[in-house]
């Protein structure tokens, strides 16, 4: 597992080499990858190379092209253009071997709700071949993974949206899969159920699975991935760790001033030469800055005077947020 | 391994496992209603009739068992390839969730299909079990027409799987049943000989696949000649399964995989 977050530099072609996806290979390649429905263009000629054993992440506002791009990967929906290469072969004509060495969650859960727990997961076992010997051990280990050991045999109906979503990712590794593709795995959770959730992609990480995620949670994204891609309108916009992005996009430090009603209207040009980069909202002022504590400092020796002053450390949301705009995309 | 659609099937076979309760009433029921109501209590007013002379000194009964099991897989047929299907695409999802592993759109399409057989065979046995309870017919006999049954009713299966494929609005399905199910099954002679229609009608009532399974069944149970060879019958109603079988493809895999 690789623990250091190291910036996003292209993956050289590997040449001839050995075979079987050597560890400086590749298990994800994408090259001016595009997507096209009818005339609408979902995923514009992006580029991106996922290794071996890292969480890669793909983060992005509603309709950013992020589902798009997963369902490519996952062999279930044509490449329009570009070249696209899953473990080394082409979607297109390895569709099939592709999915057995994949395992996917999709944004919206596909469990039978007319089924068992146990059954949900052993008919989608049976999917991959695999004989009834191998799958009921193997069930019940990952129920247990999951916390749904003592639920194998309730219906699925009246799971919880957490436990669905646990059923789903305990679906999605009865092959044992390579490569585990997960589309907005705690999209409607409760905080209690996303964080138990993400406890167990991080020992799934841990273990070595490659991790694909989309969110459009920072936390998420800043917990669980090596490097991620910032997909904004159907491109890619930023590219890195999450401490590189933070670095290269953001300050080291916000200082989010709010003032007393009416008062922010009229501060005019008195914010100027404060920060590396301001920006005003309905609510609040933020001063984007390297320093937190001199701008504070120059702030009352302006004598602004705002009902509040926090000092915080830059997030990947405000990373996000320059990149892809403060509109309401829904 | 087991072969990829044979995994479909499996998984089908699982599924149903769970579900027969619910659907086997209504299967059995409606085809016991008619061959009481209309085979014992009308058919004793045409076998007095008539009626007689023109089934050729038939009883009622027995020219209306085969039909009523033609008709019946024609139901069954269509109904496992409608709200089954839509629930698979759209409801529930489950052509999704086996998509997402090595099971490809012929795969699923071949499973389901072969599945859809296999309930056709199950239920034309009961059915003939049934008539044969009634002495309709006896039970060697109406035996020999199951594989005439099981054709008919995947001549249904396959097109209308490619039907629910297409088609984005659930009314849509009812609507094949109140307007193309249900009037072959009143018309296609199920009930009374098709040359009874007024001259237009008939000819349409030849061109519908049911009328071909009605004709097979019956010469295959009653031992008389179908108006066609049987050969030319069998062919028409492959001819449906073959052509709904590819369009399922088709449809599904602009459905499914976008
Ligand atoms: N099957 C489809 N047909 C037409 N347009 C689609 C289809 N799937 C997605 N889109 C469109 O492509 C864009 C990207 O969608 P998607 O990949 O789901 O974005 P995200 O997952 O980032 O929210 C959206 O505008 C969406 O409406
Ligand atoms: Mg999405």
């Amino acid at each position: 597992m690789k623990s250091t977050h190291r910036a996003a530099e292209p993956v050289d072609e590997a040449g001839p080499g050995p075979q079987n996806e050597s560890n400086d290979r590749a298990l994800v390649e994408a090259r001016g990858l595009t997507k096209r429905f009818g005339e609408f263009v979902a995923v514009d000629a992006i580029n991106f190379s996922i290794r071996r054993g890292e969480a890669f992440g793909f983060l992005g506002p509603n309709g950013a092209g992020k589902t798009s791009t997963m369902r490519m990967i996952a062999a279930v929906s044509p490449v329009t253009e570009g070249r696209l290469e899953v473990f080394g072969t082409d979607p297109a004509t390895h569709g099939a071997e592709i999915r057995a060495r994949l395992g996917v969650v999709p944004q919206s859960d596909t469990l039978d709700t007319e089924l068992t727990v146990f059954e949900n997961v052993y008919i989608y076992g049976r999917y991959f071949g695999l004989p009834g010997e191998v799958l009921r051990p193997r069930i019940s280990e990952l129920l247990e993974f999951v916390q749904l050991a003592e639920r194998g045999d309730s219906k699925v109906e009246p799971l919880s949206g957490g436990m669905k979503r646990r059923l789903t990712i305990a679906r999605a590794l009865v092959n044992e899969p390579d490569l585990l593709v997960l589309d907005e795995p705690t999209t409607g959770l409760d905080p209690q159920a996303r964080h138990a959730l993400w406890d167990r992609l991080y020992r799934l990480k841990q273990r070595g699975v490659t991790l694909i995620i989309t969110t459009h949670y920072m936390d998420e994204a800043e917990q669980l991935c090596d490097r991620l891609v910032v997909m904004d309108q159907a491109k890619i916009v930023a590219e890195g760790s999450p401490t590189d992005l933070i670095a290269r996009y953001s300050t080291r430090e916000v200082v989010e001033l709010r003032f007393p009603v009416g008062v922010q209207e009229r501060i005019g040009d008195r914010l100027d030469g404060l920060a590396t980069r301001s920006e005003v909202l309905p609510d609040r002022v933020l001063l984007y800055t390297d320093d937190g504590d001199r701008t504070t400092a120059e702030i009352t020796r302006r004598e602004l005077a705002p009902e509040s002053t926090v000092v915080r450390r830059s997030t990947l949301e405000d990373v996000f947020l320059r990149l892809t705009g403060r509109t309401l995309v829904d | 391994m087991l072969p990829v659609p044979l995994r479909v099937v499996e998984a089908n076979a699982r599924t149903y496992r769970r579900t027969w309760k619910g659907s086997v009433v209504t299967t059995f029921l409606s085809p016991v209603l008619f061959l009481a109501a209309m085979g014992l209590g009308l058919g004793s007013l045409v076998d007095r009739e008539t009626g007689a002379r023109a089934l050729e000194g038939l009883a009622y009964i027995s020219f209306l068992a085969p039909g009523l099991l033609a008709a019946t897989t024609m139901q069954t047929g269509a109904s496992e390839s409608s709200w089954p299907v839509m629930a698979g695409i759209k409801w529930i999802k489950t052509f999704d969730a086996a998509l997402a592993t090595p099971v490809g759109v012929p795969d699923l399409v071949a499973g389901h299909l072969v599945w859809v057989a296999v309930r056709l065979l199950m239920t034309s046995v009961v059915l003939v079990v049934v008539i044969a309870s009634f002495g309709a017919v006896s039970l060697a006999d109406a035996l020999l027409a199951v594989p005439a049954a099981v054709l008919t009713g995947m001549a249904f299966a396959a097109p209308v799987t490619a039907y629910t494929a297409s088609t984005e609005q659930e009314t849509r399905l009812s609507s094949l049943f109140r307007f193309a199910i249900i009037p072959m099954f009143l018309f296609s002679g199920t009930f009374f000989p098709a040359s009874q229609l007024p001259d237009w009608l008939e000819s349409v009532a030849y061109a519908t696949p049911l009328w071909h399974g009605v004709e097979l069944c019956r010469g295959a149970a009653l031992g008389t000649d179908a108006t066609l060879p049987v050969a030319a019958h069998a062919s028409y109603l492959l001819a449906w399964v073959a052509v709904g079988w590819s369009l399922s493809v088709r449809s599904l895999r602009r459905r499914l995989l976008p």
